[in-house]
């Protein structure tokens, strides 16, 4: 009880139309931030910063982490309406908001998408008023073999729940890592894959790779067929958003489901991007519907979207209470608060209350504010459909370009999209999937550190892995969902077969 | 290795899918090789100072190998390899259309800088491939390029590139 007290003391500190109003200003440049390629939300923050300097730290806080709240729901919109992830956490939404977005019903996926996201925000801002205390003492047990267990599972998870070729999946994960690994090793400061070219120094950046898959790949493909527009014009009024709402409370397990995954991954901090990754690969393998993900369902973007939102919210509770960031851009904002003189810890709950509830009044505040914001903007985003292709696409190439280049200022970088794109076209029509190359670029660096970290730790004993409950934990349910198809088959055998009305509707992928 | 089929009335002619499968497996067994290569030079044992910075690598490599192995071997020996049409020659005149453009386009932005050569690469996509007339093409390429240029120069402070000759230089960015 004592912390509803707070926090309706934290409402009382935000509540002031100077407060709001920068909410609003803070969600529509997060939505902006969102759909540019390459203006993620950490740049996007970090660039905006120097504006708050000159407001009190509580104003400055809302304002940065609507921005935050912005960010993420906007690169919900370029994943539906082109299919290019405007965040990598919104790479799982596109497949199958793309697909519903071209049936006719962007309208919907887009609605599904905000208001998943919502969801998946609130929940983890409920979670954040209540367990704060008790989750922040689990956080700390995490040693370097349980975040690459973390990583083990969502690795795992996808070539366990995914469907086609396990060879083109593992290739393609494979490859992602190898890119990942190219330029300078983080732990002895070797040069590594760069073949003496100085360029190549900095590595292959995720954004750079998936501009070029999914952008640049999807343009190719769509011409392939000419220059008709593979989007269908969509009907949005209020009427689409309701009908949505009507239909969304049947997911509500995948809803739950994909919460719980991105509050866990938000905190440990595994972040949104495996969250979303894990939540669409759960959500595929446990859904009635799963073998038609991918078509356009639209359980298939409730789970990822609530899943990035749950846990790029989540990702705030270890920096506040520990000073942790669990994601990037949670990283730029504790750079912020330390800029204000305010060092966050557990010591910040004591000393700093107004600030500390004040900012999560402002989460459950920020989150309506944006849900209303871009609800009421959906119509605006969807008569870009509207626009004929042949002026679109040059667009989205022009787009692609500025995104490439703005990561890391260089020329170079482009001609890295351009090249990724092809790859993303042969391997589109080659039915390699895209997604683990991309998650497998995003983790890859983290992946390998914690796992060289544990290796340094145990001197090269994997047996590591079980050295305790909470790792040994992790790592048995990692290898069970990467051994999954067989375990089903063994399973299958062993039960006798019965044709019962679930045999029909559960087809085993 | 042609092979026909009938679609939409005309013959589709060009290379199997299977084939290109094959090719972009053998790449991969390449990739994979050199990965390999190249990690055991870094050193991908255990070092002094614990695993080397080939370590990880190393193992990525040998999955890339076995992979494109796996992948080489559905592809041409497999039961149910893709022998339709990977794309014909019509479909592939429509990607090159794009793709070659859009290479030159690349290169003209490191002369010309991402403003002028975008908004050159706009018009022209639209007055050759969308067929419309010089004046609306004009219009909305130096439309687009407007909002990009105060989104990204005015409102974020993210400068953009200006090419070898800078052509915008006058208005102080």
């Amino acid at each position: 009880m004592e912390e509803i007290s707070a926090l309706m003391q934290g409402f009382s500190v935000i509540l002031t139309p100077m407060n709001i109003g920068l909410m609003f200003v803070g969600i529509i440049l997060g939505v902006l931030i969102g759909v540019l390629p390459g203006l993620g939300g950490a740049n996007g923050v970090a660039i905006l910063l120097p504006l708050t300097f000159t407001m009190s730290p509580t104003s400055a806080i809302i304002m940065l982490s609507c921005i935050y709240w912005g960010a993420l729901f906007g690169g919900a919109i370029t994943s539906i309406l082109f299919n290019i992830p405007g965040e990598p956490w919104s790479v799982a939404t596109t497949f199958d908001g793309y697909p519903m977005a071209q049936q006719g019903n962007a309208g919907a996926a887009l609605t599904t998408a905000f208001t998943s996201s919502f969801v998946g925000a609130l929940l983890a801002v409920i979670m954040i008023t209540f367990l704060a205390p008790l989750v922040a003492k689990f956080a700390l047990k995490f040693g370097s073999p349980e975040f690459f267990a973390v990583y083990l599972l969502t690795f795992c998870s996808f070539v366990g729940m995914g469907k086609g070729s396990p060879f083109k999946i593992l290739a393609s994960m494979a490859l992602g890592f190898a890119l990942a690994s190219v330029g300078m090793d983080t732990v002895t400061g070797q040069l590594r894959l760069t073949f003496g070219q100085s360029e190549l120094m900095r590595g292959f950046d995720f954004l750079i790779a998936v501009i070029g898959l999914f952008g640049i790949g999807e343009i190719l493909l769509s011409m392939e067929e000419g220059l008709k527009f593979s989007g269908k014009t969509a009907k949005i009024d209020p009427k689409v958003v309701l009908q949505t709402w009507k239909q969304l409370p049947q997911y509500w397990v995948t809803s739950l489901r994909s919460s719980l995954i991105g509050i866990w991954m938000g905190i440990t901090p595994g972040g949104a991007t495996p969250a979303s990754f894990m939540a669409y690969g759960l959500a595929k393998k446990m859904s009635k519907r799963g073998s038609k993900f991918g078509t356009g369902q639209m359980e298939g973007v409730v789970a990822p979207e609530t899943a990035a939102h749950a846990a790029g919210t989540s990702a705030l509770l270890p920096m506040l209470a520990l000073g942790i960031p669990g994601s990037p851009t949670a990283a730029v904002l504790l750079g912020g608060l330390l800029i204000w003189g305010l060092q966050p810890g557990p010591l910040l709950f004591v000393e700093q209350k107004d600030f500390v509830w004040g900012l999560i009044a402002s989460m459950y505040l920020g989150n309506i504010v944006g849900l209303i914001v871009v609800l009421s903007t959906v119509p605006l985003f969807a008569s870009i459909l509207r626009i004929p292709f042949s002026i679109i696409a040059p667009v989205i190439i022009v787009i692609c370009a500025i995104g490439a280049y703005t990561v890391h200022n260089a020329m170079l970088d482009i001609w890295f999209m351009l090249g990724f794109g092809v790859v993303g076209y042969l391997f589109k029509k080659l039915d390699f999937p895209l997604a683990p190359l991309v998650l497998a670029l995003v983790l890859g660096d983290k992946a390998e550190d914690s796992f060289r970290q544990a290796m340094l730790v145990s001197q090269g004993d994997v047996m590591i892995m079980f050295s305790n409950p909470l790792v040994g934990g992790i790592t048995t349910l990692a290898l069970v969902l990467l051994f999954w198809p067989l375990i089903s088959k063994a399973l299958a055998l062993v039960k006798p077969k019965k044709h019962d009305e679930f045999a029909v509707e559960r087809p085993v992928d | 290795m042609e092979h026909d089929e009938i679609s939409d009335g005309a013959p589709r002619r060009g290379v199997a899918t299977n084939l290109v499968e094959a090719v972009v497996a053998l790449v991969l067994v390449v990739i994979g090789l050199v990965v390999i290569y190249e990690s055991q030079r870094l050193g991908s044992g255990w070092t002094s100072d614990g695993p080397g910075a080939g370590y990880f690598p190393f193992y990525i490599g040998v999955i890339i190998t076995i992979s494109g192995a796996g992948i080489l071997y559905q592809a041409l020996l497999g039961k149910d390899k893709k022998t339709e049409v990977f794309v014909d020659s019509v479909q592939l005149k429509r990607v090159l259309s794009v793709l070659l453009p859009a290479s030159v386009y690349v290169l003209a932005i490191s002369l010309l800088g991402l403003y002028v050569a975008s908004a050159i690469y706009i018009a022209l996509f639209m007055v050759f491939l969308g067929k419309y007339s010089w004046v609306k093409s004009v219009i909305a390429a130096l439309a687009v390029n407007t909002v990009f240029f105060f989104m990204f120069e005015v409102w974020f402070k993210v400068p953009l590139f200006k090419g070898a000759l800078d052509p915008l230089r006058f208005l102080g960015y």
